[in-house]
């Protein structure tokens, strides 16, 4: 949820990214897999299973310029989990907020290095 | 004597948030399998299935399962066929819309009154799907 509502912010704020549905790597085209390999890609990614990293990896058959953990934001900044699936509770917002900190601050890093 | 383990219905919901309407098939599922159902059902992370995480293809080969999707793309339902998983039925949200025309649902964020009707109105047709013979 948390990595979602961060990525869906940034889409609002900035006008320079894009995203994709992970899954459309599978289900969609040719188009769609080389998403990934066209332009630089920063993966937010929920949990230590790190499906989007690895999504980029194996459809786009490439590396994600940067990959980003919630779980490892949470256990550095000492953030509790979410408790709700379904929804952003205020208690979560620092989280969210610190989130798209690091996403903003990856898009800018990996602007100057193109 | 060991019992055969009950299988569960899988609820698999897509992963979009271009629209609400992604939102709303997640909303649905957690309807679904945190209130109405939590013993019949489970759900899986549809990314998980995508990158073929050995156990998340198991899950879906060995128990029925239903899709919800939230755009013409069908991610969900592709992604159970793709990997042979017992599909049982499939939900996508634009029919359970265009049922439903007066509730008009929010954003991406904040799907709003209207869009947690339209996700109970989707759950309640996976419960009908839930309770056909397979």
């Amino acid at each position: 949820m948390v990595s979602r509502v961060a990525t869906r912010r940034i889409l609002e704020e900035r006008d320079d990214v894009v995203t994709i549905c992970l899954p459309l790597f599978l289900a969609g085209g040719q188009k769609e897999r080389d998403f990934a390999k066209n332009n630089p890609c920063i993966t937010v990614d929920g949990c230590d299973k790190m499906c989007a990293a690895k999504g980029v990896e194996m459809y786009g058959k490439v590396h994600p310029k940067s990959s980003i953990a919630i779980s490892e934001i949470t256990k550095k900044e000492k953030h509790s989990k979410p408790k709700s699936k379904s929804r952003i509770e205020p208690e979560d917002e620092k989280l969210v907020h610190e989130t798209m900190k690091i996403i903003n601050k990856e898009v800018d890093k990996v602007k100057e290095e193109e | 004597m060991s019992e055969k383990k009950k299988s569960k219905h899988i609820i698999i919901p897509c992963s979009g948030i271009g629209k609400a309407l992604g939102t709303i098939t997640r909303r649905a599922t957690y309807i679904v399998t945190g209130e109405l159902l939590p013993n019949e059902t489970d759900t899986i992370c549809l990314p998980l299935l995508t990158i073929k995480d050995e156990e998340t293809v198991r899950k879906i080969r060995q128990n029925p399962c239903i899709t919800v999707d939230g755009c013409v793309a069908q991610c969900a339902k592709k992604n159970v066929e793709h990997h042979h998983g017992k599909l049982k039925g499939e939900i996508k949200i634009l029919d359970v819309i265009k049922e439903n025309p007066k509730l008009k649902p929010g954003n991406v964020l904040d799907i709003g009154p209207d869009g947690e009707k339209l996700a109970r109105k989707a759950a309640e047709k996976v419960l009908k799907i839930v309770g056909e013979k397979s």
